[in-house]
């Protein structure tokens, strides 16, 4: 039983790679949603603008699918999506918006700075609603097909080259 | 001067915009009334994990969102609700990963098998150890 004093030893290096090899590569920080594949909450937000129309869960489940962007006027990353909401929407995809913590002041400058793509926004002045859909940050996106049922789920802000896949997705949610 | 300059530029600086200009929810950094909710709230958000600071509780974290999710578990409380089905409602969401308190499911076997695994081959260990001690 000579070998077993090395166990101990053995032990350790394994640990130690194991320490190395998740500092090297940390697991992934993003927390997916489990409400994909799930009904939205119900809920009926508060306008988040004016000019634009208020989102409630009803406008979510009217036949057609939609890409609900949960975006704020103080997310940096939402001003790099704001020209790929843009091109969404000039490929025929409706969106609608939550913003998150904001105020309607803010959101209209945004807008005004940035493009305004939604067809409704929703403000979520506590984050509940954001909560309520299983997101852990802004920009969020999920598709939600016509009978108010998520499809899919999309973190961080939508890269151009990813447009072709998201339009996909809302047009195979019909 | 180089410093006076250093400490002018600081001053005047905008911090990065990470952050919203709301002020925290109402419920996000004050007690429930009822004493007996606030602890039943207070035991709650200690176990559930910030989705932003993920390595620290909602209770101990200052992030926006944590501030949000301490105001959910409090009005829940308060409402009526009991924290278990608080929890169970953000599980639905976030799945097991919200909480430090992970359920017993086959993924997370190990990690419960684990201390008692050790605790026999520690007294496995210990108990040839001491009888060749005997021997001797």
């Amino acid at each position: 039983m000579r070998w077993l004093r090395f166990v101990p030893v053995a032990v350790i290096v394994m640990l130690v790679a194991v320490l190395v090899w998740r500092l090297a590569s940390p697991p992934d920080a993003e927390i997916q949603s489990q409400m994909v594949g799930k009904p939205i909450p119900e809920f009926a937000a508060a306008a988040a603008v004016a000019g634009t129309p208020t989102l409630s869960s009803a406008d979510l489940a009217d036949g057609n699918p939609r890409l609900v962007n949960i975006f704020a006027s103080w997310c940096v990353p939402c001003i790099a999506e704001a020209p790929v909401l843009t091109e969404l929407k000039r490929r025929g995809v409706t969106i609608v918006g939550i913003a998150v913590r904001d105020r309607p002041e803010d959101v209209a400058e945004f807008l005004a700075e940035h493009g305004n793509p939604f067809e409704r926004i929703g403000s979520d002045p506590q984050s509940s609603l954001q909560l309520a859909f299983g997101s852990a940050g802004v920009p969020e996106s999920f598709v939600v097909d016509g009978r108010g049922v998520i499809r899919m789920q999309h973190i961080g802000p939508i890269e151009p080259d990813e447009i072709p896949a998201i339009v996909a997705a809302v047009e195979s949610a019909k | 001067m180089k410093r006076l300059a250093i400490c002018v530029a600081l001053a005047i600086a905008a911090p990065a915009l990470a952050d919203s200009s709301l002020p925290p929810a109402h419920w996000a950094d004050r007690q429930l009334p009822d004493a007996r909710q606030e602890a039943r709230a207070r035991a709650l958000m200690e176990e559930i994990r910030c989705l932003v600071c993920q390595g620290q509780s909602i209770a101990d974290s200052d992030a926006e969102l944590a501030g949000d999710m301490r105001d959910l578990v409090r009005r829940r409380i308060a409402a009526g609700e009991d924290p278990s089905e608080v929890r169970s409602w953000l599980i639905q969401r976030y799945g097991a990963w919200i909480t430090y308190r992970p359920p017993a499911e086959p993924i997370t076997w190990p990690l419960w098998l684990a201390p008692i695994a050790l605790l026999v081959g520690g007294a496995w260990l210990a108990r040839s150890r001491l009888r060749r001690r005997a021997k001797n």
